[in-house]
């Protein structure tokens, strides 16, 4: 039963008991002490009815005023007793029951109840994000976009107050709770029928390395994704089985290198992986040549690794001198103009300031620019309050952290074929994406689109899987149509065909589908709920294939079959 | 020992005392059935449910329930009893009075009951 409920009784007790005490001892008296006629004769002391009756309305009014008859001086002398006695009573159950609503553990448990109660009572799908920082609101931000629900725990009190003001477009739960501990978890909904998948996005790997071992344990069946910097908590992670990995240096680092050593194909990897509805990213160029790393941390390692590309050499820049065994190391910060020089910052074509302090990072970004104005500038920021500086500054390629994991979270919860698609990429020419990223661009109009991928089956487009049931065929240059007007083409594209465990990369609009295909597609919002409705409804359908506007009521066939007889007859 | 447990018992033990001495005598003659008892008997009996207030325990829940039976019946005798006495203005028939009676004597089976759930928890502690 309700836990609130049972607080109050149990904290009530003491004033209840107190309560009833002094009304029992009140009528008692009442029925004791003899009565005056009034005539002065001794009368009979008052009856328990009339007794109660006098003691319920003085001891919740005083003064209501009906006496069943005039009062003896003794009945006075105790009715004054009486008076303060339940005054007292009172006085002390209300402020009880103050106590208890002020009580901070009596409000926890009140907040913790409704908000279980909500979870418990949600019917669609839902994620359950551990950790609400800059990383977790810019992941709930893009599931809201994309129209899916999500329930939070976020250990900081403050924090879940300022999501209240956040203008999400579902109403999803909230919770100031520590993520680390299981009964936490299952409260929020771990073991709900409708919990699809868990983030672990908290800024604390040890908090991430519990709760993916409570999903782990508690309910192995659903995914669990977790955010992580350290190669040893990794590890750690993956030794026993957490579904994605997300670590932002690493993914940055691979983009690095990806940038320098085929640009068309990263682009068109940030523009499928961004977050959906923010502007399209800028297009980088990084050079090959002559690389500085400032800052040989977790960062920097992995930048070091990943750029280990031919044609390019590099130069650490570090305080203690710790820099890659068979590598050139120089020792300092890298704000100093003689380390840079030391470095060669004037015949290098790339620096990446990235130490951990926002402050030290733009000032080496900006004595490299000074020193060399074509170098092409990597920043890493560590802090989202730290936006206005960076984009006044304007580096070339910015890293920041939550922006790389909350992506990359997103993509991989939405769309588990884009990771395929990813990986079918490798296989093909740079010209490839160079194209697709311009079909993509033309289509887009700036804003990052949605990717999202359909399964042909009955329950999701009972339409398109009857029509091809019943051998019909669907090309799919027919089912991008728009419904609204055929001539029309939706402003999206299928990236992929996956049928029976082979992938069909970019069809062409002659393909013809089958039932139980995957389609991994991107666009606009529009186009998405437009494909939706001619996956569902047989109608829109019908238009698509036929020019022809059917109308499924009886009275639309009747007029429709009318009209047709008549222009029969002419 | 614990006082919490002291207190609970004697408040229990108390309110099945207290009915049974109300409920005692020919069950239609006014003058057996002492109206303080009455009283006194009700009071005990609404303090023993307060106590059990709060009380998770499955045992608890039961008792509280038992409590709140004998209360309900005990109430009852007493509007009974106003009633005749004060609004219809019968006085204390022989129906009437049995009928106060046989309220407080089913408000005494709910206080047995909640006697031997206190025995039998008590015995099981022992073990």
């Amino acid at each position: 039963m309700n836990s609130v409920f049972f607080l109050v009784l149990r904290r009530m007790r003491a004033p209840l008991i107190v309560l009833i005490v002094f009304y029992a001892v009140a009528v008692l008296g009442l029925t004791l002490v003899p009565g005056e006629n009034e005539d002065g004769t001794p009368a009979p002391p008052l009856s328990f009815f009339h007794a109660f009756y006098f003691i319920s309305y003085t001891a919740t009014t005083i003064g209501f005023g009906e006496i069943p008859q005039a009062f003896s001086d003794g009945q006075r002398l105790w009715v004054t007793a009486c008076i303060y006695m339940t005054v007292i009573a009172w006085s002390y159950s209300i402020l009880t029951i103050l106590a208890l609503v002020q009580d901070k553990a009596f409000h926890q448990t009140v907040v913790a109840t409704r908000f279980a109660r909500r979870v418990a009572r949600i019917t669609t799908p839902f994620y359950l994000v551990c950790g609400c920082g800059e990383t977790g609101s810019l992941i709930c931000r893009a599931l809201d976009v994309l129209g899916r629900d999500f329930v939070i725990l976020e250990k900081d009190e403050q924090r879940v107050e300022e999501l209240d003001l956040e203008d999400f477009i579902t109403n999803d739960p909230a919770i100031a709770a520590d993520g680390r501990l299981s009964t936490n978890l299952l409260m929020a909904g771990l073991r709900h029928p409708k919990c699809r998948g868990v983030l672990a996005v908290t800024n604390d790997d040890e908090a991430n390395l519990a709760i993916a071992i409570n999903v782990r344990l508690l309910n192995p069946e659903i995914p669990v994704l977790a955010r992580v910097r350290s190669p040893l908590v990794s590890a750690n992670m993956a030794s026993f089985g957490t579904n994605h990995i997300v670590n932002a240096y690493e993914r940055f680092a691979e983009y690095l290198a990806l940038a320098v050593a085929s640009p068309a194909r990263f682009r068109l990897i940030e523009i499928l992986t961004g977050l959906p509805g923010t502007p399209l990213p800028e297009v980088h160029r990084p050079p090959r040549g002559h690389w500085i790393i400032c800052g040989y941390g977790l960062f920097g390692k992995a930048i070091g690794r990943y750029l280990a590309l031919p044609g390019i050499d590099m130069t650490v820049i570090e305080p203690d001198g710790k820099g890659p065994e068979n590598g050139h190391t120089v020792r300092g910060t890298g704000t100093e103009a003689s380390v840079l020089e030391e470095a060669g910052i004037m015949v290098a074509s790339g620096i990446v300031a990235g130490s951990d302090n926002d402050v030290k990072n733009l000032s080496i970004a900006m004595m490299a620019k000074k020193l060399n104005p074509k170098i092409f500038v990597v920043a890493r920021q560590n802090q989202a309050a730290s936006d206005v500086l960076f984009d006044t500054f304007r580096a070339d390629f910015s890293m920041v952290h939550t922006r790389v994991v909350a992506q990359e979270c997103v993509s991989v919860l939405t769309t588990p074929l884009l990771a395929q698609f990813f990986g079918a990429l490798r296989d093909t020419e740079e010209s490839w994406s160079q194209r697709l990223v311009a079909l993509l661009e033309g289509n887009c109009e700036g804003i990052v689109p949605e990717v999202w991928d359909i399964k042909i089956e009955n329950s999701v487009g009972p339409a398109v899987y009857k029509a091809l049931m019943e051998n019909h065929t669907l090309s799919v240059g027919q089912l991008m149509r728009d419904n609204a007007d055929r001539e029309v083409a939706l402003p999206a594209a299928v990236l992929m065909i996956v049928r029976e465990g082979k992938s069909y990369l970019l069809p062409d609009d002659d393909f013809l589908l089958r039932a139980d295909d995957a389609l991994l597609l991107v666009g606009q919002h529009d186009a998405r709920s437009a494909l939706s409705l001619t996956l569902q409804n047989a109608n829109a359908l019908e238009y698509i294939l036929t020019g022809e506007d059917r109308h499924a009521g009886w009275l639309w066939q009747f007029l429709f079959s009318k009209h047709a007889k008549g222009v029969d007859k002419h | 020992m614990n006082l919490e447990k002291v207190i609970f018992a004697f408040f229990i033990v108390f309110a099945a005392t207290l009915n049974f001495g109300f409920f005692i005598g020919e069950i239609d003659r006014p003058e057996l059935h002492n109206i303080y008892e009455l009283f006194a008997a009700i009071v005990v009996n609404i303090i023993a449910t307060v106590l059990k207030f709060g009380d998770r325990t499955q045992l608890g829940a039961v008792l509280l329930s038992t409590s709140l039976v004998a209360d309900i019946q005990l109430i009852a005798a007493a509007v009974v009893w106003a009633v005749v006495v004060h609004v219809t203005g019968t006085g204390m028939t022989p129906e009437h009075t049995s009928s106060v009676v046989s309220l407080s004597g089913g408000a005494l089976l709910a206080n047995i009951v909640s006697l031997v759930i206190l025995i039998v928890e008590t015995v099981m502690m022992r073990r």
